[in-house]
């Protein structure tokens, strides 16, 4: 009897789940800082970063796990994509320190001066983070030049309209998970400000999913065959419908009293509709028509070493993940808190 | 060829490399030793009900909490430079150490990141076991990691258990013998150790400070002083003996890293000398104004002073790592840590005498010493990596064969913004920490985040409001 079970395929879905969980929580943390200019008192400032405060650092591990797993289990499509995307991915590196060191910093600074300073690193470090991962999505969509084993192009041939565009759609998409989240965690006047800001940010990603979702087929023949080949038109066809369907939902949800969490919710799912609307593009390839999954596999014996672990691990990282949101959830009072 | 301000793309690389990987270690080291410290603060709290106990852990962790901070964000770069900068290395070691990489993230830093929110913020929340058990995983999480990445360090310094496939990638044959590799008990217990003695100095400085400052009668002081010194009387000495094994093991696995360590650019067949100090020449292959003692290197490496030792004479030039870095920096880490033993002497001296905490030239010395953990870090750090050059994974890759197809240029302009950015942003960092140094535990001492407000502070002192600064037991 044989089992078919495909350990790459196995470790390429791990991937794209811890990818989309960073997305989703770092997305909202990043979005906090992308709102911040438009909260511009100091109070309002220290209660929508206590939301996330206690929970930050566990969010932006996944991206650790994503970049590690790349490396761990497609060696050669992380040895390709980062000297790639080196400009934006450098860019990064350096804009999450810059929001990073922000929540500690912040509340260090003692001076009005060093603390709007470092209220503009953490807004400027939140954007250029969430505009540089959408560039290298972009970039990745567009294509990569290969040779052998490695990138062949110039250190810009990620910069096309198409990156920026990608790269402007995660900071709109940050914006409205970011709201979202403060929608849930806070009350009162705040609130109120917070679902305005929803409602835009909505209105916006709205747009830009629309735009990158028309300009992607045209990239590549094999995504147009992807998305307008009959018969797989009839399957395919489901995402974008889905999509509508959930905008409105978002759309009801954002303008109706109560339920606090639903806009949270339905943003959660527009983003998993947009990450299986990539994964039809750019299935069965890590680097779109260059290299596939299997051509950028490490051995079997390295995907099954830490595959036993992270079968074991990673259900348990989700249980105590889970339990430290537990501890800090509800809503949060402005004048307590955490601490 | 394609240069950058007169240097090559993998010069640039390697600058870059050691430049973010010396500037993020001190974080995690300076983490590593507090999060264990942290934790045993808070278990004596709990266990003896001494206020003192708690005061210092919410002191101590509001400098954890930057500290922390700063090591996370400068540790993602590291693992990113990888792909950016080795890509060469990334694809052909990938198998290898990838996986490695993967579960320092999967067993390690979930678990810090998860329990570290609970630790900061979450005492009145989860109560006091709960509160211990988050402490706990902190602590832990901060130990796995460090021994998940030294067994890469290590492997890539004696690499066992592997073949090289067709396409020239390493390919594991045995993970047993890949984690388990023959420098990574040693370098993990002499590192990891270092972590633990480099906090307690920095401990022990700060409680110096404030004993030369006149806070003698304040136990948060008294407390943390003595403890650190017994930390530099207990484990320095041991310490110098696990770096003795280390450089056992080392002579045995990369003879060529312990010949640049000694200076010893000549064979001696019928003992070596231990050169104390000197000016190496690399011209004239020789040690200039050498202070030596002959004999006694054979007689520390091979327990013989009549032992022959084979020198660089013994290497072909291009295979020979760059001397006077390695014998200078090696120099360092040792000085350092025999001083720091002295210190721990002299405590007990002092304590023995009742003078513990009046001894003023025992608090201005251990003041001056409260950074040189870190120092002696990040020389040792330098010693074993640039010891192993001109390879990367020893023996088998080259460095400069490891590098990105990447300009000059590119490597070159990222290094010029990892260089002023981390100095302008950890720069600040460490003025936050020293100002929180710079002020005493006090009674009632508030936890993370001590802005005036409305702040619930954790623990039974939570109804005195101390103006902080002045509230001092004097």
């Amino acid at each position: 009897m044989e089992i078919s079970f495909d350990l790459t395929v196995a470790w390429a879905l791990l991937l794209a789940f811890s990818v989309y969980v960073y997305v989703v929580l770092d997305g909202f943390d990043l979005g906090i800082g992308i709102l911040y200019p438009f909260f511009p008192e100091k109070r309002d400032r220290d209660l929508l970063m206590n939301t996330v405060a206690p929970v930050w650092d566990g969010n932006e591990t996944w991206l650790v796990l994503g970049g590690g797993g790349l490396f761990a289990a497609f060696p050669l499509a992380y040895a390709i994509i980062m000297p790639a995307v080196y400009p934006p991915i450098i860019a990064m590196l350096l804009a999450l320190i810059f929001r990073g060191v922000a929540f500690e910093f912040r509340w260090r600074a003692g001076r009005r001066f060093s603390e709007r300073f470092w209220d503009a690193a953490f807004i400027g470090g939140s954007v250029m983070a969430a505009l540089t991962q959408g560039i290298i999505l972009g970039t990745l969509l567009q294509g990569i030049e290969v040779e052998g084993r490695a990138y062949a192009g110039g250190w810009f041939d990620w910069l096309t309209p198409f990156s920026l565009l990608c790269g402007a759609a995660v900071v709109a998409g940050y914006a409205l998970l970011g709201a979202c989240w403060l929608n849930m965690k806070i009350e009162g006047d705040v609130q109120h400000r917070v679902r305005h800001a929803a409602r835009i940010a909505a209105f916006i990603t709205v747009l830009f999913i629309i735009a990158v979702s028309v300009a992607t087929p045209f990239l590549e023949m094999e995504y147009f065959q992807r998305w307008f080949a009959w018969p797989g038109i009839l399957e395919v066809a489901i995402v974008p419908l889905l999509v509508a369907g959930l905008i409105v939902l978002l759309a009801r949800s954002l303008f109706v009293e109560g339920r606090d969490w639903m806009p949270m919710v339905l943003t959660l799912l527009l983003f998993l509709l947009c990450f299986a609307g990539l994964g039809v593009s750019m299935w069965p390839y890590v680097i779109p028509t260059e290299l596939t999954l299997w051509d950028a596999a490490s051995p079997r014996k390295s995907q099954l070493f830490m595959f036993v672990g992270a079968i074991f691990l990673v259900p348990i990282i989700l249980a105590y993940t889970a339990y430290a949101y537990w501890v800090f959830r509800g809503k949060l009072d402005p004048d307590q808190g955490y601490h | 060829m394609d240069s950058f301000l007169g240097f090559d793309a993998v010069t640039l690389a390697r600058i870059q490399f050691g430049f973010t990987v010396a500037f993020h270690f001190i974080f995690p080291a300076f983490s590593i030793g507090l999060a264990s410290f942290l934790a045993v603060l808070n278990a004596r709290y709990l266990i003896t009900k001494n206020e003192a106990y708690l005061r210092l852990f919410k002191y101590w962790i509001k400098i954890f909490a930057i500290s922390f901070a700063m090591g996370v964000v400068s540790g993602i770069v590291m693992s990113y430079q990888f792909g950016t900068n080795w890509s060469v290395f990334s694809d052909k070691a990938g198998p290898v150490v990838g996986p490695l990489m993967a579960y320092e993230v999967l067993t390690a830093f979930f678990l810090e990141a998860g329990f570290l929110g609970i630790m900061l913020f979450g005492r009145e929340k989860v109560g006091n076991g709960l509160h211990m058990f988050a402490c706990l995983m902190v602590a832990v999480g901060t130990a796995i990691s460090a021994t998940w990445i030294l067994s890469v360090n290590s492997w890539m310094q004696t690499p066992v258990g592997f073949s090289i496939g067709e396409n020239g990638q390493f390919l594991p044959e045995d993970w047993w013998a890949i984690v388990f590799n023959p420098s990574f008990p040693y370098r993990l217990a002499h590192t990891l150790t270092a972590a633990y003695l480099s906090t307690a100095f920095i401990v022990g400085g700060v409680g110096a400070w404030h004993l030369l400052r006149g806070e003698k009668k304040n136990v948060g002081v008294t407390t943390m002083f003595s403890m650190a010194m017994w930390m530099a009387a207990i484990v320095a000495p041991l310490q110098i003996f696990l770096g003795d094994l280390h450089g056992l093991n080392t002579l045995e696995h990369q003879p060529a890293k312990v010949m640049a360590m000694e200076g010893h650019y000549d064979s001696h067949p019928d003992g070596a000398p231990l050169i104390l100090f000197g000016i190496p020449d690399s011209e004239n292959r020789t040690i200039r104004y050498a202070l030596e003692v002959p004999k006694l290197s054979s007689f520390i490496l091979k327990h013989d002073f009549n032992a022959p030792l084979a020198g660089l004479d013994t290497i072909p030039d291009d295979e020979e790592p760059p001397v006077a870095i390695v014998f200078w920096s090696f120099r360092v880490m040792v000085a350092i840590g025999m001083a720091m033993a002295l210190v721990g002497l002299w405590s007990l001296l002092s304590r023995v005498r009742g003078r513990l905490f009046d001894d003023k030239w025992l608090h201005r010395v251990a003041l001056v010493m409260g950074p040189s953990g870190l120092v002696a870090v990040i020389a040792g750090w330098i010693t074993t990596e640039v010891g192993r050059q001109p390879y990367v994974v020893y023996n088998t890759l080259r460095t400069a064969d490891a590098v990105s197809p990447l300009g000059a240029q590119a490597v070159g302009a990222s290094l010029i913004a990892f260089i002023v950015i981390y100095f302008a942003i950890f720069g600040a960092g460490i003025v936050y920490l020293l100002k929180l140094m710079h002020v005493p535990p006090q009674p009632g001492q508030r936890g993370v985040r001590s802005e005036p407000g409305p702040i619930r502070t954790a623990g039974h002192t939570a109804s005195a409001p101390v103006a902080t600064g002045t509230a001092t037991a004097k």
